[in-house]
């Protein structure tokens, strides 16, 4: 039973049928994205998954040494080796479009390219663990970026795909069957309708030779 | 052209300056205001630790949604929450439905 009234007509007929075609292909189509974002979702959130593994290895590690070298040296000594970085990083951030999500794409350049000349101070007054510490954090910042750049994707797809899950199942389990019921209906009143208009017609003949031939049919 | 930063405790974050990345300290009482100076700065990614993180939810879920900027949540320096993890497997529930990666490791 149709849950809203419609209107048995064949206009009405008409427009149903054009929406049921629509919504049949927006639910394909919509199926397609979601799958294929899926696929791609997983893929990403799999290497998100081992980088930020690795990063997270990486920076506790890092901060190890950099606890090490607060404990070698004085507050004031750490800050001042640390008061003009040398390095700078610049991020060019693009777009990419994954089945209409739009991600960024990170591409990043070091003002000094020469992994040696990362220090920001001289060797004479630090201690041994901050160089290790400095240089297994600058080791790290390209799986960092990397990292940053998939997480966002990742974020983004997922919000996206469970958007599109909604869609489908709402076109799939709601719209579709919900227009083919109601074109269901129509189809059988518009028939009910004409099988009417047929007897009656056949009754108006049958009265109409009554009356002129004075025979009786069955 | 954007930069990156880092946003946390001071003693968490004073080493990524010296590998080219802005540094923005913080106390619990002046997080949320040196946020949203970061937010309005150009910032490409915001490495946030996991700590303020969690205390910042609501601000940082703003930014989720858009473009930019990315924020990702990195250990501190008193070790590893697992929320950086939790929050991708919160990720993966929400588009597939249920956890099909991280299994029950986490």
């Amino acid at each position: 039973m149709a849950t809203t009234h419609v209107n048995p007509t064949r206009m009405e007929l008409t427009r149903l049928k054009k929406k049921l075609t629509t919504a049949m292909r927006g639910h394909k189509l919509l199926k397609d994205k979601r799958d294929e974002l899926m696929r791609q979702f997983l893929d990403l959130v799999r290497e998100n998954k081992a980088l930020r593994e690795k990063v997270e290895a990486a920076i506790l590690a890092s901060g190890q040494n950099f606890v090490l070298a607060r404990a070698g040296m004085t507050d004031e000594e750490v800050n001042l080796a640390m008061l003009s970085p040398k390095q700078e990083i610049l991020i060019d951030e693009k777009e990419r479009n994954v089945m209409s999500v739009n991600v960024p794409v990170f591409e990043f350049q070091t003002k000094s390219n020469d992994s040696g000349d990362i220090f920001p101070y001289g060797f004479a007054f630090t201690s041994a663990d901050l160089d290790d510490a400095v240089r297994s954090l600058n080791d790290i910042l390209p799986d960092m970026l990397r990292l940053a750049e998939v997480e966002k994707s990742c974020l983004l797809m997922s919000a996206e795909i469970e958007k599109t899950r909604r869609r489908v199942n709402a076109l799939e389990h709601v719209v579709i069957p919900e227009t083919e019921e109601n074109i269901k209906y129509i189809t059988m009143k518009l028939d009910e309708n004409e099988r009417s208009t047929q007897i009656r017609l056949m009754k108006v003949k049958d009265m109409m030779l009554a009356k002129a031939h004075h025979y009786e049919t069955i | 052209m954007y930069k990156a930063c880092v946003f946390g405790d001071y003693d968490s974050i004073y080493g990524f300056s010296a590998v080219g990345l802005d540094i923005y300290p913080v106390t619990p009482e002046t997080a949320e205001e040196e946020f949203q100076k970061v937010c309005r700065a150009e910032y490409a990614v915001i490495y946030m630790t996991e700590y303020y993180m969690a205390l910042l939810k609501e601000e940082t879920e703003a930014c989720e949604q858009k473009l930019l900027p990315a924020v990702v949540p990195i250990p501190g320096i008193f070790g590893n929450t697992g929320d950086g993890i939790r929050r991708v497997k919160r990720m993966v529930e929400q588009a597939v439905g249920s956890d099909i990666i991280f299994g029950s490791e986490y």
